[in-house]
């Protein structure tokens, strides 16, 4: 048996093992729709996890049952008609697991697991055969003579034949798709060798010949399923993990029919359509405001920090989101006509330019499979001639030649390094979604990141608390912990941790779109937005406080970084990587942190197109551009350079685009992955060498005529056992 | 070499039933989670009595 990949995310902290689950707290939340819910935990990881969490959700009512599969982080619950995932989120919730909705139709996971069962079931049957074949093998091979050895040959074909119709299938089938599509597939000479030596040694066999290759054609057959099979193993734990990345955000709007509001999918809007936005919401679709005022957040679409004020009349943008006060909007485009779809449309673009990379496997095998095949045909073709027209022969000789020839290896040098290096890059938090960016990922000499969100977490940190006076700093306490608004909430954090108490400030209002109002001692104090406390913008993030006895004093702020961006900027460069910032932020903002990570090449202000453009450019220049960003102005960017990574809180369009997601929020691995994908081509180009040699020594002796079942079978198993275990070297 | 004729079908038969146990381990999806059951042996929960 093949060894089974382990694919395990970094712990976190295990709930369960704190928290012991509190039934009556669970029953208490009554059930309200389909019967098959899945639901994603991100949190579960041990024994104890897993019997709280099913335990948990069967003491509900109306859970028929729950099952919790680990590997891929999921539990899938059967409910009776009226519970909703609703009704399950809060109480896993209660017992301290995040879980989100997923969308089973974007999931399909039934089918992947299916192909996934097929292919180890002919691994399985491969297997059993290839040793029982072997065996008797053997036997012939260590001198059965006459009747013995024919009798073994005839044992062998009636559990090598069968097999070999079964198991290889999934070859014979892409073999034909190829034929049919008129291209010479790496599948088109595996089938042909594997059909070449089971029909030539039951001749062989009736004929009471020396020589069969039964053994070789099911030892061929199983290997080669062993590649396959890891290969579809990396395949479907990255696809089932981006897929659930895809399904977390269950798009839903708030429409207000008359008065009474209702929850509608965003698909069901029509332009016109008033829809109601709560802080913290993130708008749905494109509109003007209609009513309320507010502070939005700009920073995905464009990579401004400082958040924008929004009242009636204002436009925004799908993907923003709202901060401080509710909005109403009237829907100006929805659906396909957002401009977040057209967004998307534009990656989907990119997308099909990014699919003509041909890989490694691709390369060798556009080599491979005409020159075996032109071997074969000229051994045969020779021998012929030089025996006078001996038709057997000579088809023998060029079937050994097939069969030494067929790469075992070769189907299993990519797979197998592919799994190791895309394990242990899962293992420190990277998911693979693209089968070849890893390769593209070895090629990388340039690095471009985007600022807000990826090198910098997208939260304020307050940079001059100690320029105020503990006076000041009482009643910034008091106002900024009475709003929601992102800079307040930071500011207030900071004054906690420095053990700041607040003042006594009373009647405290929250203004949308302005700031935190109150009284203090009789004189009215603020805190808020330049205009709003009578001062002019100043260039950095900043927020004032108005004290009431004098000239108002500012908090500026800064971008938290997020952690190991100095690490991964440090590393990049330290591999000999030129670095790039590309933003869409103020120039001031984007300065600082370029100096902050020592990065010399920055650019501020950039619109998407221009980022686009710049990573075009530098492709143009012979670069070959990883582009590491979260927001929808990156999209672009992220598309159109060599190989992309985005985290996973980025909007959903810049994760589809990108080829690597970043699970943690730790940036430090980046510079891992670029040397685990070098060394992981190195591996691959090691892998083809290796089996290249094998050839080298085998085909001769194939040609000659001097290749026995033995010699094929030696060097068929030699070959894929040394490629494996180099993929095992990887660090 | 009489032996052979007792040996080999024995031999198949036993592998035979390896195989068949395989097979329905498989349709029996013991594959589906190989992390949650390594973790789920660790479960007090049906240390006593069966689970019905």
């Amino acid at each position: 048996m093949t060894a089974m990949p382990r694919l395990e995310t970094p712990l976190s902290a295990c709930p369960a093992c704190a928290a012991v689950p509190a039934a009556e707290r669970l029953a208490a939340h009554a059930a309200a729709a389909p019967a098959r819910l899945v639901l994603s935990l991100p949190g579960v990881h041990c024994a104890a996890c897993i019997s709280t969490v099913e335990g948990g959700l069967q003491r509900l009512p109306g859970v028929r049952s729950a099952r919790v599969n680990l590997t891929l982080r999921r539990v899938s619950v059967d409910a009776d008609a009226g519970v909703d995932a609703a009704a399950l989120i809060a109480p896993l919730a209660a017992l301290g697991y995040e879980a989100h909705e997923l969308d089973p139709g974007l999931l399909s996971a039934t089918e992947t697991d299916r192909q996934g069962r097929e292919l180890l079931m002919r691994l399985g049957v491969a297997g059993f055969a290839m040793m029982n074949v072997m065996l008797l093998s053997v036997a012939v091979w260590s001198g059965a003579e006459g009747a013995t050895r024919d009798m073994f040959h005839w044992i062998s074909a009636a559990i090598a034949i069968p097999t070999v119709l079964f198991c290889g299938q999934p070859f014979f089938r892409s073999a034909w798709a190829s034929l049919k599509a008129r291209r010479l597939g790496m599948d088109v000479p595996i089938s042909l060798a594997i059909i070449l030596a089971s029909s030539i040694s039951l001749y062989e066999t009736t004929q009471g010949g020396h020589h069969a290759y039964f053994d070789a054609a099911v030892m061929l057959t199983f290997f080669l399923l062993a590649g396959r099979y890891l290969d579809h193993r990396t395949r479907a734990v990255a696809r089932s993990a981006a897929g659930e990345l895809a399904a977390l955000e269950v798009p839903r709007a708030l429409r207000l029919d008359g008065g009474a509001e209702t929850l509608v999918a965003v698909g069901d809007l029509n332009p016109g359509d008033l829809v109601l936005v709560r802080p913290g919401g993130r708008m749905p679709v494109d509109g003007v405001v209609t009513l309320g005022a507010s502070e939005i957040d700009r920073s995905l679409l464009t990579g401004e920090t400082l958040p924008v004020y929004a009242g009636a009349g204002s436009v925004v943008s799908a993907g923003e989101v709202n901060l401080t006060g509710p909005l109403t909007l009237r829907v100006t485009a929805a659906g396909r006509d957002s401009s977040l779809h057209r967004m998307a449309d534009l990656v989907a673009m990119a997308e099909s330019a990014k699919t003509r990379y041909t890989s490694l496997a691709d390369r060798a095998a556009r080599l491979y499979s005409p020159g075996v095949h032109l071997l074969s045909f000229s051994a045969f073709g020779y021998w012929m001639w030089a025996t006078g027209g001996d038709l057997r022969f000579a088809i023998n000789i060029s079937a050994a030649v097939l069969i030494i020839t067929c790469p075992c290896a070769l189907g299993l040098a990519v797979p197998a390094v592919v799994t190791a290096a895309s394990g242990k890059l899962f293992r420190k938090g990277l998911l693979i979604k693209h089968g070849t960016a890893l390769e593209r990922l070895a090629e990388v000499d340039t690095v471009v990141f985007d600022k807000t969100g990826t090198l910098t977490l997208g939260a304020p940190e307050p940079m001059n608390i100690d320029a105020h006076s503990p006076a000041d700093l009482t009643v910034a306490a008091a106002l900024a912990g009475a709003s929601a608004h992102p800079l307040s909430l930071a500011l207030a954090a900071a004054l906690r941790v420095r053990g700041v108490r607040p003042a006594p400030v009373t009647d405290l209002r929250e203004v949308p779109g302005y700031g935190v109002e109150g009284r203090l001692d009789g004189r009215a104090v603020r805190l808020g937005r330049a205009g709003w406390a009578g001062q002019g913008d100043l260039s950095e993030t900043a927020t004032w406080l108005d004290n009431g006895t004098g000239t108002p004093a500012a908090f500026t702020f800064a971008d938290r970084l997020r952690p190991g961006a100095a690490k991964a900027v440090a590393g990049l460069q330290a591999q000999g990587k030129a670095v790039l910032l590309l933003s869409g932020d103020t120039e001031g903002a984007v300065a600082g942190l370029a100096a902050r990570l020592g990065i010399a090449d920055w650019t501020a202000g950039a619109l998407p197109a221009e980022k686009a453009a710049r990573v075009a450019e530098l492709a143009g220049q012979g670069r070959r551009v990883l582009m590491v960003g979260d927001g929808l102005n990156d999209t672009a960017a992220l598309a159109a350079a060599h190989v992309s990574i985005s985290p996973a809180s980025a909007l959903d369009a810049a994760r589809t685009a990108s080829d690597i997601v970043l699970l943690g929020s730790d940036i430090a691995p980046v510079a891992d992955a670029l040397r685990i994908a070098r060394q992981a081509r190195r591996r691959m180009k090691e892998n083809f060498g290796i089996s290249f040699a094998y050839n080298i020594i085998a085909v001769p002796l194939a040609l000659v005529g001097l290749a026995t079942p033995l010699a094929a079978a030696l060097a068929m198993s030699l070959s894929s056992i040394t490629v494996s275990l180099n993929a095992l070297r990887l660090k | 070499m009489d032996i052979l004729g007792t040996l080999i079908p024995v031999s198949l038969f036993l592998g035979g039933i390896g195989l068949a146990a395989f097979v329905w381990s498989l349709k029996s999806k013991q594959y589906d989670d190989p992390q949650g059951d390594a973790n789920r042996i660790l479960n007090k929960d049906w240390d006593d009595h069966p689970k019905p």
